[in-house]
């Protein structure tokens, strides 16, 4: 019981269930999964389908933030690649044919490579604190978003397009798909390979993980062109959800709920240890949250209220400092920080 | 030498991206830096909400548009959504010392200290298509705009024509405008004055959808979830109906008929919408105010007294109207 206590995805999984039994009380069909033209449908699905850009942004966060960085620049990120994407598919003769549309979705994800790599070459061989560096990104990114719409909004009709964000493969939502195979791809990379440990190195001091032989110049710069292009693909699910493309609103303040998540999961902003796992899961309270709010009715004006509280009690809950202090006698054992 | 260099860099990207940041603008940042009270060309700065929907691009061209054709030197200005953006702008406009200041407010309330500034420096403040929320009159020349109450109340009119003599309990669910703002707070006060004459309209379910197609189909999706039996659809803007129509299809429902929608506008994806079924009735909330605003502007800027409200003229569509009106729809 203690160890289940102990481990540090124990707070988020419990506020997690907490949020899902909730809404059972105002909706008792909230579990309930049913197949819709030859679709799931359900609220579970719905969270599923919706966290699927925050759990990508997340990710890339994650492993940016492990090597004792962040990256501002991902909403902004995300903008420019769903804009690139409607701009590109509404210039194609036939916007139906998969093949033009695959290349538009390449040449949008690359075009995040890039900026991926702007902001690596800023913090890794110009040395600009990450804060800064991303910061230029994440308001001249808007603004790049904004010269490729023109300011406006741009709808686009392609069925190929559209399955990225609100179709389904095999009556399973894309989106999430997606989302898993990211997840997926990052666990093998950083958990089946040596690069986790470099990550953890170059987090923990960049100079002793040179000094060890590490290249962390190199790594420092791959966390950020991860993050750009795991952005990248969530703006093109931001924006293929819709058939359009909204500058203004795509991605806006998701790198604060990306920084959120990667803290609600127990990875320290002050670069080192991760958890892959622990984003996941913040990032899918972070949406059933948004979720909850609005199935239960909390009133509009108190919805961001009502999502700060839950979020306050969540970390006082992971703090183990807060937790002796508060629960006194089961707290004696030594206060430890999570990691 | 390097280090200068490197501040001119600098300087020169922040330049870069503070003009990038404005968006479609069109001649914000550049030409005539340095205009102010003393050329007889009026010098207009406008503040504008943002590019949140179809309607506001609308807009924003308009202004424009009728700027430029009455010869009017435009400081245009894209606040993004953020009343904070919108503030910076306007003390930027009173230290360039414009001749007028228009803006559209992000949200009605927290306007008095910059506004008093501006009335301090003379410069007369007109507002365009959203009021303020202050009980000091004098801070602004005049209001030109749409009369949101007015609009709630047209499209509560129909709903209670549409079930006239019918006594079953009509369940209405409700997209919100951005919570604050003046749209949002009016369309939703003029509909429930409308419908609470009869008990049988229950508004089940209202959240805020964020004017965008985004939220709006996000927020439907909970509600198609969480409500059980929903007959009719109140969207405060054509976009979040328009995202709420693509979660009632994803359900399996026809968007039209097994759920009535209602909203305001009038674009013209709306109106498309419209006159395929999937929307039953639109109130319209005329975007094209920019010839209007210019006059009363070149009245502002000469002194003569102006009312205290202008109205924007409009009506509203039924799929057979939006039929006839959609081939000459310019937005």
């Amino acid at each position: 019981m203690t160890t289940l206590l102990r481990h540090r995805l124990f707070w988020p999984a419990a506020v997690l269930v907490v949020l899902l039994a909730s809404n059972l009380i105002f909706s008792n069909n909230f579990f309930t999964i049913t197949l819709q033209d030859g679709h799931l449908y359900g609220s579970l699905i719905d969270i599923l389908r919706r966290s699927a850009p925050l759990v990508l942004v997340a990710l890339g966060m994650t492993l940016v933030i492990a090597t004792g960085g962040i990256d501002l620049s991902v909403g902004s990120v995300m903008a420019i690649s769903g804009a690139l994407a409607c701009l590109l598919i509404g210039d194609l003769s036939n916007p139906d044919a998969v093949g033009p549309v695959l290349l538009v979705v390449g040449a949008a994800i690359a075009l995040c490579l890039v900026f991926g790599l702007w902001n690596g070459f800023l913090v890794a061989v110009l040395g600009i604190q990450p804060i800064i560096a991303t910061l230029i990104l994440m308001v001249a990114g808007r603004g790049v978003a904004q010269l490729i719409t023109g300011g406006q909004i741009l709808n686009v009709r392609s069925e190929p397009y559209r399955v990225i964000g609100a179709g389904y493969f095999l009556a399973v939502p894309v989106s999430f798909l997606i989302a898993a195979a990211a997840v997926a791809l990052t666990v093998a990379l950083t958990r089946r390979t040596a690069l986790g440990l470099l990550l953890e190195s170059v987090g923990g001091s960049p100079t002793a993980s040179r000094l060890a032989g590490i290249r962390s110049r190199r790594i420092t710069i791959m966390v950020y062109v991860f993050a750009a292009a795991f952005a990248g693909v969530a703006g093109l699910i931001y924006s293929s959800d819709v058939s359009s493309a909204d500058s203004n609103a795509a991605g806006n303040l998701i790198e604060l709920n990306a920084i959120l998540a990667v803290v609600l999961g127990g990875t320290a902003l002050t670069g080192g240890r991760f958890s892959i796992a622990g984003s996941v899961l913040g990032a899918v309270i972070i949406t059933t949250l948004d979720i909850t709010a609005v199935s239960v009715g909390v009133p509009v004006e108190t919805t961001l209220l009502f999502k700060a509280v839950v979020v306050i009690v969540l970390c006082l809950a992971q703090s183990a400092t807060f937790r002796a202090k508060v629960f006194g006698r089961f707290g004696t054992r030594r206060a430890e920080v999570p990691a | 030498m390097l280090k200068r260099l490197s501040i001119a860099v600098a300087g020169g990207l922040l330049l870069a991206s503070a003009v990038a940041g404005c968006g479609g603008d069109s001649d914000a940042g550049s030409g005539s830096g340095s205009s102010g009270g003393g050329d007889d060309k009026i010098t207009l700065g406008f503040s504008q909400v943002g590019a949140e929907s179809g309607w506001r691009t609308a807009n924003t061209k308009s202004i424009q548009e009728s700027a430029a054709s009455s010869g009017i030197d435009l400081k245009f200005s894209d606040a993004q959504g953020k009343q904070e953006n919108q503030i910076k702008a306007i003390r930027n406009f009173i230290t360039q010392r414009v001749d007028v200041i228009a803006f559209s407010p992000v949200v009605e309330s927290g306007w008095g200290t910059v506004l008093k500034e501006a009335k301090d420096a003379n410069i007369p403040v007109i507002l365009t298509d959203r009021a303020i929320d202050d009980p000091d009159t004098t801070l602004y020349k005049t209001f030109i705009g749409s009369d949101f109450v007015e609009e709630g109340k047209k499209a509560g009119e129909w709903l209670v024509k549409e079930y006239e003599g019918k006594s079953d309990t009509v369940n209405i669910v409700e997209l919100q405008g951005s919570p604050g703002a003046a749209p949002a707070n009016d369309r939703k006060s003029g509909f429930a004055d409308v419908i609470k004459s009869e008990p049988k309209f229950k508004v089940v379910a209202s959240q805020t959808g964020q004017f965008t197609r985004t939220d709006g189909k996000a927020v439907m999706e909970t509600f198609l979830k969480s409500q059980p039996d929903i007959d009719v659809l109140y969207a405060h803007n054509d976009d979040m109906g328009l995202g709420a129509i693509e979660a009632i299809e994803a359900a399996g429902k026809k968007p039209g008929t097994d759920i009535k929608i209602i909203t305001v506008d009038a674009v013209k994806d709306g109106m498309t919408a419209l006159a395929d079924g999937k929307i039953n009735f639109i109130v319209e909330c005329s975007p094209l105010l920019g010839p209007q605003l210019m006059d009363l502007v070149k009245k502002a800027k000469a002194g003569e007294t102006i009312p205290q409200r202008v109205l924007t003229e409009e009506t509203t569509f039924t799929p057979e109207q939006a039929k006839e009106a959609l081939p000459s729809r310019k937005y």
